[in-house]
């Protein structure tokens, strides 16, 4: 009996596995066999034309490095920064519970919300227009909370003794933070933000209302213009275009190419921890 | 005891939040000797020692009352900065925690943030190499990561790393614990040459080598200080009985 209960057990759960790879699996059988074919040279490196039902989605991948690009120059610097502060400096008080805990709620607000919040605040209070620069500001605070809680662990994790090693020799806090921890912390806070980057990159709602558009005839030109982007490019394809049917097989093209873009970066996420895995 | 006394405590209490770990300690470690401090496990020599360098700074729950010196300084002087205790008095830990930087660099960085003139780091790292024992195992493979090193080759790093630096007193915790018998009598060997220029206090377990190598010795029970002075007294002359069973191995 007690047997067949832990065999009930492990087939629940072996189920369960299989089931969800499955899924996955299917997803990705659907979308490469359907994807793969649109996916030519000229897709990667045309423009679209004729109303978007031929060429390619070059603009869209420029613009989605683009705008990643800036999240980037935002969202780290001060995340880390943050992260420093909070974690070396801050200590445990009521009040830095507190801001802890906002910044992790603040991670689960939808991302809709920071598109709205964008709009309110980069295009409108500021002035900003529409553009590549409200856009990546909005993705850049969109990826701030998650930049500072997986900086913050990193951080958590480097051992006293090594911190103290530092200390012991006359190192100032500053210094220890800057030589001894930041170093062992870096693979991990790297891994972290990379993670965080993938996510932004195919993120829709937060540069909907803040600088995406579904057409440009050139690159921006400077980040004050507006820009076309993968997952917005996708949208647009497999929803508003007037023939949705006939650009299926481009939506599936640039659904490839946002997945790959994604995978790319999650691979690089994969071998940072994996080599410094073999570090330790 | 006629000596100067380098280091002092009086009234030394120390909490961990309501946990009373040090009781009323009141010391004074001679100058330019060997102080040794035994005791059995637990009874608070690390955090005595820890509290000469101000490491317990890092944690919120610590309170310590009482007055601690180094000559007329008084360690906990709110307008002494404990960078500036630290450079003053080194420490090598219980356990081996060397940093996870290549050899050359873990004993180059203490020199850096002590500004030591960058032309004679190089050489001050191969002398200090050369006086833990440990030049002649590393010298060809000076860039490989500390981490790689053996527990007693990483724990004679970290002496090197404390004697680099010169400081008036070095703090050692057990350093020879992760050690064979051979390399802890050269580091014997460099504790009574560092005599010479420092003061040093070192934890012991080892009765033969307080013995051998202390000219004080301090016998802690329970957080007190039981009995302290030369180390010929403590062990041929112990006026306590906690310190006669203690020495002699009648312990329990
Ligand atoms: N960071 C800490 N927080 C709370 N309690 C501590 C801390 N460090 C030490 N203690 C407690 O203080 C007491 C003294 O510890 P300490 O490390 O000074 O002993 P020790 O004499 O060095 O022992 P050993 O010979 O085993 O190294 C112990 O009861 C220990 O549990
Ligand atoms: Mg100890």
């Amino acid at each position: 009996m007690k047997k067949f209960i832990n065999y009930l057990n492990w087939s629940m759960l072996a189920g369960s596995t299989i089931i969800v790879c499955l899924f996955l699996i299917v997803i990705l059988i659907e979308l490469f066999s359907k994807g793969l074919p649109a996916i030519t040279i000229d897709f990667i490196f045309k423009y679209p034309s004729e109303g978007m039902t031929k060429g390619g989605i070059f603009p869209a991948i420029i613009g989605t490095v683009l705008v990643t690009l800036l999240t980037t120059a935002f969202a780290v610097p001060f995340g880390i920064a943050c992260a420093i502060y909070l974690g070396e400096y801050a200590g445990n008080s009521r009040t830095t519970r507190l801001i802890r805990a906002a910044i992790r709620n603040l991670s689960g607000i939808p991302s809709i919300i920071y598109g709205l919040f964008g709009l309110a605040l980069f295009v409108q209070a500021m002035r900003l227009g529409t553009s590549l620069f409200s856009a990546g500001l909005t993705l850049g605070l969109l990826s701030l909370p998650y930049i500072i809680t997986t900086t913050e662990e990193s951080l958590k994790r480097v051992p006293t003794t090594t911190r103290e090693a530092a200390l012991a020799v006359g190192a100032t806090q500053f210094e220890m933070i800057k030589d001894v921890v930041l170093p062992v912390a870096l693979p991990d806070i790297l891994t972290g933000i990379v993670l965080t980057l993938s996510r932004a990159a195919g993120e829709t709602a937060p540069i909907l209302f803040t600088g995406v558009t579904f057409y440009t005839s050139g690159l921006p030109g400077s980040v004050t213009q507006e820009f076309m982007a993968l997952p917005y490019h996708l949208y647009i394809l497999s929803t508003q275009h007037q023939s949705v049917e006939q650009v299926r097989p481009l939506a599936y093209g640039t659904a490839v190419v946002l997945i790959s873009v994604v995978f790319i970066l999650n691979l690089v996420a994969f071998y940072m921890r994996y080599k410094r895995r073999r570090y330790d | 005891m006629t000596n100067n006394k380098k280091l002092s405590t009086e009234g030394l209490n120390l909490y961990f939040s309501e946990k009373h770990i040090l009781k009323d300690v009141a010391i004074g470690i001679p100058q330019n000797k060997i102080t040794a401090l035994i005791g059995p496990s637990g009874c608070g020599k690390t955090t005595l020692l820890r509290t000469f360098n101000r490491l317990h700074d890092l944690l919120d729950y610590v309170k310590i009352t009482g007055k601690v010196m180094i000559d007329d300084t008084n360690i906990y002087d709110p307008k002494i900065s404990a960078v500036e205790i630290r450079k003053r008095i080194g420490m090598v830990f219980q356990k081996p925690n060397p940093f996870p930087k290549n050899i050359y660099d873990n004993i180059a960085y203490g020199l850096k943030v002590n500004n030591t003139d960058p032309y004679r780091i190089p050489q001050l790292v191969e002398q200090s190499l050369r006086e833990s024992f440990l030049w002649d195992e590393v010298k060809d493979e000076l860039k490989k990561p500390a981490i790689q090193l053996s527990g007693g080759q990483q724990q004679r790093l970290c002496i090197a790393r404390a004697v680099a630096l010169r400081p008036e007193v070095i703090l050692m915790d057990e350093p020879c614990s992760a050690l064979d018998p051979f390399s802890s009598l050269k580091i014997e060997d460099l504790i009574r040459e560092l005599r010479k220029s420092y003061t040093v206090v070192i934890v012991t377990h080892n009765m033969q080598q307080a013995q051998r190598l202390s000219d004080y010795t301090a016998f802690m029970y329970l957080g007190q200080l039981i009995e302290f002075g030369t180390t010929k007294e403590i062990f041929n002359n112990p006026q306590h009985d906690l310190t006669k069973n203690y020495v002699t191995g009648h312990f329990g």
